[in-house]
């Protein structure tokens, strides 16, 4: 599957906000027990007049309220370790909930809910509990947030045994894997980029029917043979952009679209450093035991063989997230940078 | 507090089965100290002296309720109807456990007997508790779900999250504080300010009720309300059950460390079995006899238990790996 290919059928663009509030009705639709819940995911709860407040910040949600009723799209109070704690007991006892964290930053709050409980609970009840459990929150660097709000923090949940994590890069694939995530039955954490949800990349065919993208699979976003970028969410968006233009350096530059975190697509990666020999692997999040170390372990262990040049990881600094725009668009893997850091490997 | 009208209408067989339930999670957690001794089993926290409070609660409740416990979470179970001998094999880390060997003592679930599992990390369950209390009334039935915690556990702000979100969503929770009067080492008195945990039922409109947790029929009767409540969706109840954990906070350690001997013995001399005991002879409802009779079942439903653990195999090795995901991709 290469959704590249496919936005250009333009028979019907939604864009990354619209696809992912299409599937959360589609699947509240298809199933009785998918309950929304989360800080202003409805907005003006308990207000007739206002039932159509906010539907969150990034309007993930809207709607859904109306649609569905205040039993299934619920507005919390501002206590994150209660909400998610209670989507842990709800899924454990035959609902669906889709939680919302609104920003990953908020971990800090409530992660002993989502480590200590979500991830573990199958694992240490000898797996006679089930979790179907979807917790989706806004990642990323870009829109001037500062420290708190704009982290991705991928390996923080990617090292928990017990955890999937999807990170969709385009419309296309976050409605797909948005279904994947709420269908599993294993706690699953949606990871949306913040540049994402605002329209970077733009509108995309997105299919009306509903479809699903599994989960722990990655994409070949763009085929081709001199040299391999890994993209993480926004950063797939980079590296195509960055492929563009290694293209008229004449190089072929191949993007690997990750999606999944965790559990993550070794083979992918593997099959496609086997034929390039060469890799940059480009992550937004911080680079001390981070998702792009894991992958540049995995190519040193299972591919140096093969290898041209060493494995090349391109992150954001060891630095919290800056104010000023200046130093945040230095903190971010850049489209320039990509170019830079896949010459580099390639010469 | 209790009255003899409420009492006064508890079937027989009711009163036999929560003396008998007290019994049988006294000689399970002696058998589980001797276990440890022994070095077969690496420690637990001993429930003994608490055994009343969850049995007046579970007495109420179906299989189809939860229950979720903490990391001292034995009398929990036992109450709810969990198997004492998947119980002994998964304390013995054996595969005919509860929970197939992979968690222990402190993580002790079951839930074709509702029991959502112990939980080691203190406060963690209360949150998923009001989760389990959101799902029943989602998926609109009369299910009720109970959360027993210490006093330590009072003091995480999980439980005011919990406790805010359960009363503005008029859930079917029992918030139950077993207030054995020590986090770990750490006095009720010094740390919990206002002396109350009960008392905070108030900042969030709800019933708070303290009750004395070492008598069965009082934990009764405060469940009953607490658990009709509930059903009949007027939401959630916090109780504070005052009892006395007999022995240390975990394995073999000795309070004496930090609490006198004769606070120890005031409170033993309130044994909530030696007074069920005296209930049930002093109003006629078995004899002494028939009472001896129920204990010896008991030490015999041990024993079996702890042959069975015994006899139980380990884990296969293979499963070092397995139930991390229900399904890998």
């Amino acid at each position: 599957m290469t959704t590249a290919t496919k936005p250009q059928q333009a028979t019907r663009r939604l864009t990354y906000v619209q696809a992912m509030n299409e599937v959360l009705a589609q699947e509240m639709e298809r199933d009785p027990t998918v309950i929304v819940m989360g800080e202003d995911v409805a907005g003006g709860a308990g207000r007739k007049q206002f039932d159509e407040a906010w539907g969150g910040p990034f309007k993930l949600t809207q709607g859904l309220y109306k649609k569905f009723g205040p039993e299934r799209v619920r507005d919390t109070p501002i206590a994150e370790a209660g909400f998610i704690g209670a989507g842990v007991g709800a899924a454990a006892t035959g609902l669906r909930p889709v939680v919302d964290l609104m920003f990953v930053g908020f971990i800090g709050v409530c992660a002993d809910q989502i480590f200590n409980n979500a991830a573990k609970m199958h694992y240490m009840f000898g797996g006679k509990v089930k979790l179907p459990l979807t917790i989706f929150t806004a990642t990323g660097a870009g829109v001037g947030s500062a420290a708190q709000h704009s982290e991705t923090l991928y390996a923080l949940f990617a090292h928990i045994p017990g955890l999937k994590c999807v990170a969709p890069s385009n419309p296309y694939n976050a409605k797909g894997l948005m279904a994947a995530a709420i269908r599993d039955d294993d706690p699953v954490i949606v990871f949306n980029h913040k540049l994402l949800m605002g329209g970077v990349g733009g509108g995309q065919h997105v299919p009306k029917e509903p479809y699903t993208i599994p989960i722990g699979k990655a994409n070949v976003a763009r085929e081709g043979t001199d040299v391999t970028l890994v993209g993480i969410s926004y950063t797939t968006y980079n590296c195509l952009q960055a492929a563009d233009e290694l293209a008229r350096q004449g190089y072929s530059a191949e993007v690997i679209d990750l999606l999944s975190v965790s559990p993550m697509d070794d083979e992918a990666i593997l099959n496609s450093v086997r034929k390039t020999k060469k890799i940059v692997i480009v992550d937004e999040d911080y680079p001390r035991c981070s998702v792009a170390s894991d992958i540049s372990a995995l190519v040193a262990e299972e591919a140096f063989d093969v290898l041209d040049a060493p494995p090349k990881r391109l992150m954001a600094p060891h630095a919290s997230v800056p104010y000023s725009p200046v130093l945040e668009d230095l903190f971010i893997p850049s489209k320039e940078k990509i170019v830079e850091a896949a010459l580099g490997v390639l010469q | 507090m209790a009255t003899t009208t409420v009492r006064g209408t508890i079937a027989k067989q009711k009163l036999i089965w929560m003396y008998e339930t007290m019994v049988l999670i006294r000689r399970f957690e002696e058998q589980a100290r001797r276990e440890q001794d022994s070095g077969r089993l690496r420690g637990t926290h001993s429930a003994i002296g608490q055994e009343a409070v969850p049995v007046g609660i579970c007495a109420h409740l179906r299989d189809d309720d939860f229950v979720l416990g903490n990391h001292r979470s034995h009398h929990h179970c036992i109450a709810k109807g969990v198997d004492v001998n998947e119980m002994m094999a998964e304390l013995l880390g054996k595969v005919t456990g509860t929970n197939r060997g992979k968690g222990g003592t402190m993580h002790i679930a079951d839930m074709n007997k509702g029991m959502l599992g112990a939980n080691g990390v203190v406060g963690s369950n209360i949150p998923v508790a009001t989760g389990v209390g959101l799902s029943a009334r989602v998926r609109k039935t009369d299910q009720v779900s109970v959360v027993f915690f210490g006093d330590g556990a009072a003091q995480q702000g999980s439980l005011h999250e919990s406790l805010n979100l359960a009363a503005i969503w008029k859930l079917p929770v029992l918030f139950v504080c077993e207030n054995n009067r020590y986090a770990e080492s750490t006095p009720f008195e010094y740390s919990v300010a206002g002396g109350s945990v009960a008392n905070r039922a108030a900042g969030y409109g709800i019933p708070g009720v303290t009750v004395d947790g070492q008598s069965v029929l009082d934990m009764y009767e405060v469940g009953g309300e607490a658990v009709r409540r509930a059903r009949a969706g007027e939401g959630p109840t916090l109780i504070e059950a005052q009892t006395y954990r007999y022995f240390g906070h975990y394995g073999a350690d000795n309070p004496l460390g930090y609490r006198t001997k004769e606070e120890q013995e005031f409170y033993m001399a309130k044994d909530c079995i030696a007074r069920m005991r005296k209930h049930l002879v002093e109003n006629k409802f078995a004899t002494e006899a028939e009472l001896s009779g129920i204990d010896k079942k008991c030490t015999d439903a041990i024993v079996a238990a702890t042959k069975f653990g015994v006899d139980s195999p380990f884990p296969k090795l293979d499963e070092l790996t397995t139930d991390v995901y229900i399904k890998y991709p």
